[in-house]
């Protein structure tokens, strides 16, 4: 059970930002585009040159090597990337429970990277970052390439997953309803700040 | 064997192709008559300045003078590498690792050549040093411009891809890792198709310039032979150092793709 501590972060156009994000608690983030949620992200993730500190439960961010930090605390990005010519290779083992989960066939190891559309490769990029289990996630809107009845389907199978694992979350959300559905607090980002904003249920 | 000699309205004649040449691409306005035009003057000037150097170099003979001209014609070959990159490394990185890498492959293989394989009398003697320091630096320049160029081009370009792989947990080398061996390979190809092609589709420019100036057809081919893998190892070890510099260049300490470090060049 470990949690996500941001001490003093300061990336882009956010200043000393610190956050502790309990085990199992989804920590929404939204703001305007440009407001500096993706970089903060980034950030997190060592992917992006900071200030302050981070921790993962006491392990510091800068004492572990750059890689495993990253296979710790998971960014997955809201455009995901391929690289290989089938689903399949891009996962480390075959994970046809997880291909379920997300609503994909269990054949999708052979399909072709060039065929999937925007919602498929969302929710292969989702679950191809939680088969290589994580410690903490970070997701950028992980639901807008989804129509209506995926979305929901997917954020009740990422808390059921952020809950049995007990992973520290910080969700990059735009919409208000889904912000009240799976958020445990909810912030804006104020200028260089974040705002902690009520969630109206 | 007789060696012909060339008198300049002979090498006249030839420029009245090139002229002829230029003045058919004015006509079907290609645009380029300019520049061939300029190409061509430019290689009549610089070779008969080389020719000079040379006759000068082969009269001294000192190991000062030698050097002092390998280090020139390793410098331009330097710059050369950077004109023929898309992306370049910032603050003269890119001068830096092209070159090095081309010290480091082009100046041993010359070495080992002469001293081990050659063996001229004294081993530095500059009608071999020079050509075939030449020859070489020019060969493994194309390999580390092509290597680097592919390099920094799709780190630019595959950003997504790399960083993607980077936010999985993989480490540097294994993100960056087909990029890597792309550009090693784009190096190399040049040199592994000329040396496939060699005989059969096309007479190697050495070998023919060799036997029109006299040499018996069978030294030529040894000669060739020894050209060919020279500069295949000259080149293959300096793309392999420059493309394994400059990968790691393109990423931090705590392995993040810095393509900050990049500039349009």
């Amino acid at each position: 059970m470990t949690a996500l501590t941001l001490d003093r972060v300061s990336a882009g156009a956010l200043q000393s930002i610190s956050l502790t994000v309990a085990p199992g608690e989804i920590v929404c983030l939204s703001g305007p585009s440009g407001s500096g949620k993706s970089r903060l992200l980034r950030a997190i993730a060592d992917l992006e040159e900071h200030g302050g500190s981070v921790c993962l439960g006491d392990q510091q961010q800068s004492a572990l090597p750059a890689h495993s930090w990253r296979r710790a605390v998971m960014l997955v990005p809201a455009e995901s990337a391929w690289w290989f010519e089938t689903v399949g290779e891009h996962f480390e083992a075959p994970a046809p429970e997880v291909l379920r989960e997300v609503g994909i066939a269990e054949d999708a190891g052979e399909w072709s990277v060039a065929r999937l559309s925007s919602g498929e490769k969302q929710r292969l990029a989702l679950a191809r970052a939680l088969t290589r289990k994580p410690a903490a996630l970070l997701l950028d809107e992980p639901t807008a390439n989804l129509d209506e009845d995926t979305t929901r389907k997917i954020e009740r199978w990422l808390q059921a997953t952020i809950r049995e694992q007990a992973l520290p979350v910080i969700w990059v959300a735009h919409r208000e309803d889904q912000i009240r559905r799976v958020a445990h607090r909810h912030f804006t980002i104020d200028g260089a700040n974040l705002k902690e904003r009520e969630i109206r249920q | 064997m007789n060696v012909i000699a060339l008198s300049w309205w002979q090498l006249a004649m030839a420029a009245s192709l090139v002229l002829a040449l230029a003045a058919c691409t004015h006509f079907a306005r290609l645009g380029m008559g300019k520049s061939l035009l300029v190409a061509a003057a430019r290689t009549a000037i610089q070779l008969t300045l080389i020719g000079m150097v040379l006759e000068a170099l082969f009269a001294v003979g000192s190991l000062h003078w030698v050097a002092l001209m390998g280090v020139a014609m390793l410098l331009l070959a330097g710059r050369e590498v950077i004109a023929r990159q898309k992306y370049r490394l910032r603050g003269g990185w890119s001068f830096g690792i092209g070159t090095l890498s081309m010290f480091i492959s082009a100046f041993s293989v010359t070495v080992l050549t002469l001293v081990a394989v050659i063996g001229p009398d004294p081993w530095y003697a500059p009608q071999y040093a020079i050509p075939l320091l030449g020859m070489l630096l020019g060969n493994t320049m194309t390999g580390v411009a092509l290597g680097l160029d592919r390099l920094t081009e799709s780190a630019h370009r595959s950003r997504d891809i790399i960083e993607n792989r980077l936010m999985l947990g993989d480490t540097w080398t294994v993100a960056l890792g087909d990029f890597r061996r792309e550009a090693m390979r784009a190096g190399l190809t040049p040199i592994v198709n000329a040396m496939a092609a060699a005989g059969i589709v096309s007479l190697p420019g050495m070998m023919t310039g060799q036997i029109l100036a006299g040499s018996p057809p069978a030294l030529a081919v040894k000669y060739q032979i020894l050209i060919m893998f020279t500069i295949a190892a000259g080149t293959g070890f300096g793309t392999f150092a420059a493309v394994a510099v400059c990968a790691r260049r393109l990423f931090d300490g705590r392995e993040r793709l810095r393509l900050d470090r990049l500039v349009a060049g």
